[in-house]
Formats: structure tokens, sequence, C-alpha cells
């Protein structure tokens, strides 16, 4: 294949995990942003929200539509409804102090993959798409005739794939709006803001923040059932998400949703072109670059506030 | 209508006040003075419910003390905290919303906005500018406008009048009559004798924490000397 076919591929492979890692790192921004927490645990959110679309398609035995579709919705509210508890019970019993809730975190990560392991077992395991016809993309060509069209060999993406990045751009979008334009989304920047004034003006703070942190953990769960059509199931792959999220937050600033979505584009695109082009290990080596560059001339990241 | 008993409170292991008692009644202006670091901060987010806190605050007898603290302003009480503490990053429109929510009564909130407003026109002419970019002066009166957004039946005022220009402190100093008028019970912090003299129907002063004295309208005038020497001025 020449080099331009093969480097739309390469975008469109970046543009899948950018996707999805904007949905993950969306959900670690929020409860940064709002709670001031470093949830280590997020990662295993994920790795949950595919294992239980795998349990929810196994179990329900419809049709791969019908299944898919209910993973999409029981995964993450399970999930929601699980980390709000574990904020609950946790986080809040240590008032929220940033240091102890990031050992905390870190505790319930590993409960929450032994668990798994002993549930669910070591195996990786597939869900069926629920649609995944392949779709050949074009390319132009200069030939005696001035510019056609045709279709080189290999150049091909899947329809789930393309309804990954279209299924990530909608929820995203939707978080904005809701942020931005929802009486809900107001009390969770006032909090964000000054909690403690929020407070005194009738915000219930703690439950605010049991909502971020289930919500936050919805959102991987959501990115976890998208992606495990793609990749299967497996009680390890939380780690490299919670990685791959934290250079984006780092990148994008901690805190800001607009950072974090395109922080997970320069990241998403960078890891799926490089690893095309060279090799995934070379990919990771470079992110993890880029993080330390920002955290050496801009510690705030690209879009976010300097005194956070 | 508020009434302190036996209050003590701190952060973590350092108390800061020590069974401190203080009344004020409605229609009526109390002014709460003291040198830096006296408590007088602590006392107000005391009855906010914002600091652990012992001994008893009650309002027309319901208990603050036993509230979770947000809702602490749903029984009618509004904040005006030290350095305005805005939502910075919010509009004045939103700001006013945050305070709107804390109301009693989730229907008349668009009445309730514009009674507030009408005292402010000048916010009315900013609602959808961020509030961190309004001037001090501005800035005080969102942070006023938003504590009356709550319909409160007390209104705590903490250095209202701090770094602003006279006409300002002038505006606020309306308000503050007009809301006792009105029949609320204001309970000032204020460091500036002089503004005191003429709004205060009574002073409490309080020093290391623990009550010093206490001042009603007609024996302030005789007691000036001692109040300056109580604030070291």
């Amino acid at each position: 294949m020449e080099f331009g076919p093969y480097l739309l591929l390469a975008c469109l492979e970046g543009a899948v995990l950018a996707a999805v890692l904007a949905l993950m790192a969306s959900g670690l921004s929020l409860v940064f942003g709002v709670m001031r927490v470093v949830n280590v645990a997020h990662g295993e959110f994920y790795m949950l929200g595919a294992v239980a679309a795998w349990a929810v398609t196994s179990m329900l035995g419809a049709g791969a539509v019908a299944n898919f579709v209910a993973a999409l919705v029981i995964a993450p509210l399970a999930v929601g409804l699980l980390a709000a508890a574990a904020d609950m019970t946790i986080l809040k019993r240590l008032e929220y102090d940033p240091e102890r809730t990031i050992v905390a975190t870190i505790g319930l990560l590993y409960v929450i993959q032994q668990l798994t392991l002993m549930t669910y077992g070591a195996d990786a395991r597939p869900v069926v798409a629920p649609f995944n016809s392949r779709i050949a993309l074009p390319w132009v060509e200069w030939g005696e005739n001035g510019l056609s069209l045709y279709y080189p060999w290999g150049l091909s993406t899947t329809s789930y794939k393309l309804f990954v990045i279209v299924a990530a751009v909608v929820l995203i979008t939707g978080l904005r709006l809701f942020m931005a334009h929802s009486r809900a989304g107001l009390i969770m920047r006032a909090t964000q803001l000054d909690g403690e004034m929020a407070t005194a003006f009738g915000v219930p703070v703690e439950r605010v923040y049991a909502i971020v942190f289930g919500a936050g953990a919805a959102l991987a769960a959501l990115a976890g059932v998208l992606i495990v059509p793609i990749q299967q199931a497996h009680y390890l792959m939380g780690g490299d998400a919670l990685l791959l999220s934290f250079i984006v937050v780092i990148i994008g600033g901690l805190g800001s949703l607009t950072g974090t979505v395109v922080a997970a584009i320069l990241i998403g695109m960078s890891d799926g072109i490089i690893s095309v082009f060279f090799s995934p290990t070379l990919a990771k080596i470079i992110a993890t670059l880029v993080v330390a560059l920002v955290l050496v001339f801009r510690p705030q990241g690209l879009f976010g506030a300097k005194d956070r | 209508m508020l009434k302190i008993e036996a209050l003590s409170a701190g952060y973590g292991q350092a108390m800061v006040l020590r069974d401190v008692a203080l009344e004020a009644q409605a229609g009526e202006i109390t002014v709460l003075m003291g040198r830096n670091g006296a408590g007088k901060t602590t006392l107000m987010k005391s009855i906010m419910g914002l600091v652990k806190a012992s001994g008893t605050v009650t309002l027309d007898g319901v208990a603050l003390t036993a509230l979770p603290p947000h809702q602490v302003p749903r029984h009618g009480v509004g904040y005006v905290p030290q350095g305005r503490r805005l939502f910075s990053e919010l509009t004045v429109a939103q700001n006013i919303e945050i305070g709107l929510g804390a109301a009693p009564d989730a229907r008349s909130h668009g009445a309730l906005r514009a009674e507030v407003l009408a005292l402010f026109p000048r916010l009315a002419e900013r609602m959808d500018q961020r509030a961190g970019t309004l001037s001090g002066g501005e800035q005080q009166m969102l942070a006023t406008a938003r504590a009356l957004c709550v319909k409160p039946k007390l209104l705590l005022l903490d250095e209202p009048t701090e770094g602003l220009q006279p006409s300002m402190i002038e505006q606020i100093r309306q308000v503050m009559l007009a809301m006792r008028d009105k029949g609320l019970a204001v309970l000032l912090v204020e460091q500036r004798i002089d503004a005191v003299l003429g709004l205060a129907d009574r002073v409490f002063v309080i020093e290391n924490g623990r009550n010093a004295e206490s001042f009603t309208r007609s024996d302030l005038a005789a007691g000036e000397a001692r109040l300056r020497s109580h604030l070291g001025v």
C-alpha cells in the first residue's frame, strides 16, 4: 500500500483509540476537577465495564444488537452505582483528603482486580460487535485522465469502529452540554470552584461528590463496553488504559474537559500513526516523553488553570 | 431570633472559639467586633455549619447546629463571606442562580431575582459577565445579592466593606439598613469603629475566642473608649 492510504488507515485506528481514551479520560478529569481526587482505580472501572458487557451479553442470549444495547445501558449503570457506593463508604470517610484518597483508590484498584480474577477468571473473553461490516475506503490518484477515485487493497475499516468514534463524539458533546447548560452541571461547577461556598448555598456537596464519582466511573465503563468488541475483556486491561488516561489528563490539564478531549485526540492519533508506521512501544515512549516535557514546561497542562 | 450559647469551635486540634454566647434580634443590626484572629470569621462559619462546633446555635427555635451544613441556608440564613468568595468562573446570572437554589420556595424564584436585582441595578446590566471579571465593588454587590437570594431571616456579613471605595461602602450600608427595616436580623463583622457607631443596635466584642464585652445602641457612645481599647486602636 502507498504512503497516503496507509496514513489514512493509521489515522482511523488512532481515531478509535482517541475516541475511547477521550471518554475514559473525561471521567478521570471530571472526578479530579470537581472532587480533587486522583482516582487510581479508574482503569478498573473501565475493565469492569468490559467484563460487565461480556456478562450481560452472555446471560441475555438475545440478538447481537439487543445484547449490546443492554450492555451499553446496564454496565455503566452498575459500575456507576458501585463507584458511588465506594465513594460513600470509603472516600467520604477520608473527608476527600487528596493524599489519603490516592492510597484508598490504589487499594480499591487491587480489590476490584482480584475480585474480578476470582469470579471472572484470567481468560480474555470476546463480545460480539452488534454490527461489523467491512467498509472499503476510497483513495485518489492522479492519472492520465486527471484525479480519479480507486479502492486500494487493504484500505478498509469496519462499521463498528466508525460507530465507536461517532458514539464518543455524541457522548462527550452531551457531557459538555450537560455541564454548561443544566442546573446539575451548574451545581457541579460551583462545587468544583468552591465546595465550602456551595455548601453555604444549600448544595449537598457530599451527594454531588458521590454522583460525580459514579458518573466518572460510568464514563470509564462506557469506554470499556465500546472497546470490548475490538479488544477482549480481561481482568488486567485497566492498567494500560489508566496510564494513557493519566497521560491525557496531564497533557490536557487536570480538571479541564476541553484539554482532555484535545489531548486524547493528540495521544490517540499519534499512538495510531506511530504504531502503524513504527511500533506500539515507540508510541508509548513518545507519549510518556511528551508528558515529561509538559510537566517541565507547562505543569498545569495545555488547558489547565495555573493555580490548580 | 438568633441565639448562640456555649459555642466552641476550631480547626482540627486548634480551638478558636470558647464558650461564646451571642444574640441577634429581627429588625436589628448586631455587630461583631474583635482584633484580627479573635474568631469573628470562625463564629460566622460556625453559624453556617462550616466548621466543627459544640454548643448550640438556634434560629427561631430551630437548632442550626443539629442540621447538615447544606440545610442551614434553607432555614433562612444568608451568608456574605469575607473576601466575597464568588464562583469566579461562573457568570453573574449563574451566581444568582446558585443563591436562588437555596431559597425556600422554587416558585418564587422569578420574583425574588427581580427584587434582589432591583437593589443592585448595576448587576442587572452584567448578567452574562463572569463574576471574576467584575470590579471589587460589583463583586461585593453580587456576594450580597447572592445571599439575599436565599430569602434570609438572618443575614451574615463578614467585613463587607473591606477594600471598597466610599461610594460603594455607602451603598452596602444602605442595603443593610434596608434589610434591617424589612425585619431581617443582620449580623455584621466589622473592624472600623466609625462605621459601626451610627449603624449598630448591639455590639459584641470577642477577644481570643471568648466574649469580652457587649454594648447596646444606648451605651455605645459612652463605651466608645472601652471599645477602642478592646480593638487596640
